[in-house]
């Protein structure tokens, strides 16, 4: 090794320039999240737009006619939109519900021991893949539901028969994959309620589940409206689970319709389609991508109002 | 009346019993899903289903290439991701200011938790696809979910700086030592379980993932036919398992799809439990969005 003049000023130029790159560095590390969520608006944009002036902008959102692939091509996807919104928001009435009493469970009613089993569970739920829950709703879900369409329409004659690949079928998919984000976060809402809320009304004479209901829950509701905004966006992007379940028809979205939606036109169609069919494709990848920025950017407004509820 | 004498409301007992119930249903779900592909599933999984691939010829129907290929992907995503995520996080918890710059970078970070894998799927098949012309393989689909685990690992990163003490901090720069060396030595060391969580948690939306990955990694079943195969995998298509379960979930095989979903199952299972035990042991706080 070859001697070294020591000063307690040591090496300070390639120390400040170790120091320098370091910095550089970590802050382009940083900007790489700034860059991702530009580029894709812009392409999102750019490859979203050309089809709405190909075919024009009331034909492709307002249109009812989906034939892609026919001599004289129709591309509305005004059906594909309105199954998106109908399928999320009877989701959400279906799982919110389920979703903030499990919360109720966890934070208040249940004793310790149920409460360990359940948590678990929670989680658990939330890492099984979304494929999975396409291929047990296929298997399980599909069969009963068309044991109820069976049921409901034996005397109809113009209803189309779905073997249970429709809306419902869907809509009770996804209402269980929004669960676990429901059933968190609306937990840790309730969870930061000052106890003083809790006593003053027990004291008053309150019953405990009055005090959950009518004094927990409302102190919690900035938290809880989170957890549905995040389960929106969750419902609304699925794609993979409900691709098979939903029967992958452009139909109104009636309960008992084979619908598509916008998530699964992308994936049924994106392997084969072509020229303005693609670009109709992105089209619809760029309405999904609004709605998306939108549950955002009222995210970060509940977040930045809210007063700490959430976690 | 008395003070002692309780009258249960009919209200109350209502509400406690829905309470119980909604309880009872998220419970009974996972208990079915779990159960019910590990009963359908377990029949299917042999040697052989492990180690050939899907071939007529052979008479062969494993799923070997896509065990391969969802290593492949996880490792390359993983190489990516990871050293750019911890750099991220360090950035905004050692060297920012709050300010303007920090805000449009938490914002960016929580909007890319918030988009949806398809729209990854689409972004990463033009950009990494045709732009950068990677096409349909292995590179492209680690690369789009690189963008997607992104958040995962510097969040849970940030949260694991934050609970080293400010002491260590005061101490190490006051006794001279540089701020990159204070977080080579002291910080990333202090810090490591949580970015492991970090780490496995990104794995497992590694191997859950689909939607991102069916236009990007493409369908790919093969195994390398020689060594030189397995460094040019990298370029060429490749489905993970996901993807194949769900190729042959649209085919109708379902003994197939129900084998792959066990794998999947377990391989959830399995971190679930590593998570848990490192957030116990380590005392980690973990966040999973």
């Amino acid at each position: 090794m070859k001697a070294q003049n020591f000063s307690i000023m040591g090496s300070n130029k390639t120390k400040s320039a170790v120091e320098k790159v370091a910095q550089w560095v970590f802050t382009f590390c940083a900007l790489c999240a700034v860059f991702a969520v530009f580029s894709i608006t812009a392409y999102m944009i750019i490859n979203g737009t050309p089809a709405l002036a190909e075919v024009g902008v009331t034909d492709i959102l307002f249109g009812t006619v989906w034939k892609p692939t026919a001599g004289e091509p129709s591309y509305g996807i005004l059906y594909v939109i309105l199954t998106s919104i109908t399928g999320t928001a009877l989701a959400i009435f279906m799982g919110v519900p389920i979703g903030v009493m499990t919360a109720v469970f966890l934070a208040e009613a249940a004793p310790k021991k149920l409460a360990r089993i359940v948590k678990p569970a929670v989680e658990l739920l939330a890492g099984i893949p979304s494929i999975i829950y396409g291929l047990l709703g296929l298997m399980i879900l599909n069969p009963l539901v068309y044991k109820i369409e069976t049921f409901l329409f034996k005397d109809s004659e113009t209803h189309q028969f779905t073997g249970g690949s429709n809306l419902i079928s869907a809509v009770i998919v996804l209402a269980i994959m929004i669960l676990p984000t429901v059933i968190n976060i609306s937990e840790s809402a309730l969870r930061a309620v000052p106890k003083q809320y809790k006593e003053a009304s027990l004291a008053v004479g309150a019953s405990h589940m009055q005090t959950i209901f009518k004094v927990m829950i409302p102190a919690a509701k900035s938290g809880i409206i989170t957890a549905i905004v995040l389960g929106v966006g969750r419902a609304i992007g699925e794609a993979m689970a409900i691709s098979l379940v939903s029967g992958s028809v452009v139909n109104f979205p009636l309960p008992f319709n084979s619908v598509r939606f916008l998530t699964t036109a992308i994936v049924s169609e994106m392997g084969y389609a072509a020229d303005t069919h693609r670009d109709v494709l992105f089209t619809i990848g760029l309405v999904l991508f609004l709605f998306i920025m939108i549950i955002n950017i009222v995210m970060t407004r509940l977040l930045k109002g809210g007063t700490g509820n959430e976690s | 009346m008395s003070l002692e004498r309780k009258k249960k409301r009919i209200s109350d007992v209502v509400l406690l019993w829905l309470v119980y119930i909604s309880a009872f249903i998220s419970i009974l779900i996972l208990v079915g899903i779990v159960s019910y592909v590990f009963i359908k599933g377990i029949t299917t999984i042999n040697w052989e289903f492990l180690s050939t691939v899907r071939s007529s010829i052979k008479d062969t129907n494993g799923i070997a290439g896509n065990i391969l290929n969802t290593i492949y992907i996880i490792v390359l995503t993983l190489l990516i991701a990871t050293p750019i995520g911890i750099g991220s996080a360090i950035y905004l918890n050692e060297y920012a200011r709050p300010g303007r710059m920090v805000r449009i970078i938490e914002f960016t970070t929580e909007t890319l938790s918030g988009i949806p894998s398809i729209i990854f799927g689409l972004f990463g098949m033009i950009f990494f696809g045709n732009t950068l012309g990677f096409g349909y393989s292995i590179i492209t689909g680690a690369l789009t979910l690189t963008i997607m685990i992104l958040p995962l690992i510097t969040r849970n990163t940030q949260e694991a700086l934050k609970t080293v003490p400010q002491s260590y901090r005061s101490g190490a720069l006051g006794m001279g030592a540089t701020k990159w060396y204070l977080i080579r030595t002291i910080l990333l060391p202090s810090a490591m379980p949580g970015i492991i969580t970090g780490i496995i948690l990104s794995i497992g939306r590694i191997v859950g993932e689909s939607a991102a990955l069916l236009f990007t990694a493409g369908s790919g079943y093969l195994l390398p036919a020689s060594s030189e195969g397995y460094l040019n995998k990298i370029m060429e298509s490749g489905g993970t398992l996901t993807i194949e379960l769900y190729l042959r979930m649209a085919k109708g095989q379902y003994a197939d799809a129900f084998g792959i979903a066990f794998i999947l199952l377990l391989i959830v299972l399995g971190i679930n439990f590593l998570t848990k035990y490192l957030s116990r042991k380590f005392d980690v706080r973990v966040d999973r969005r």
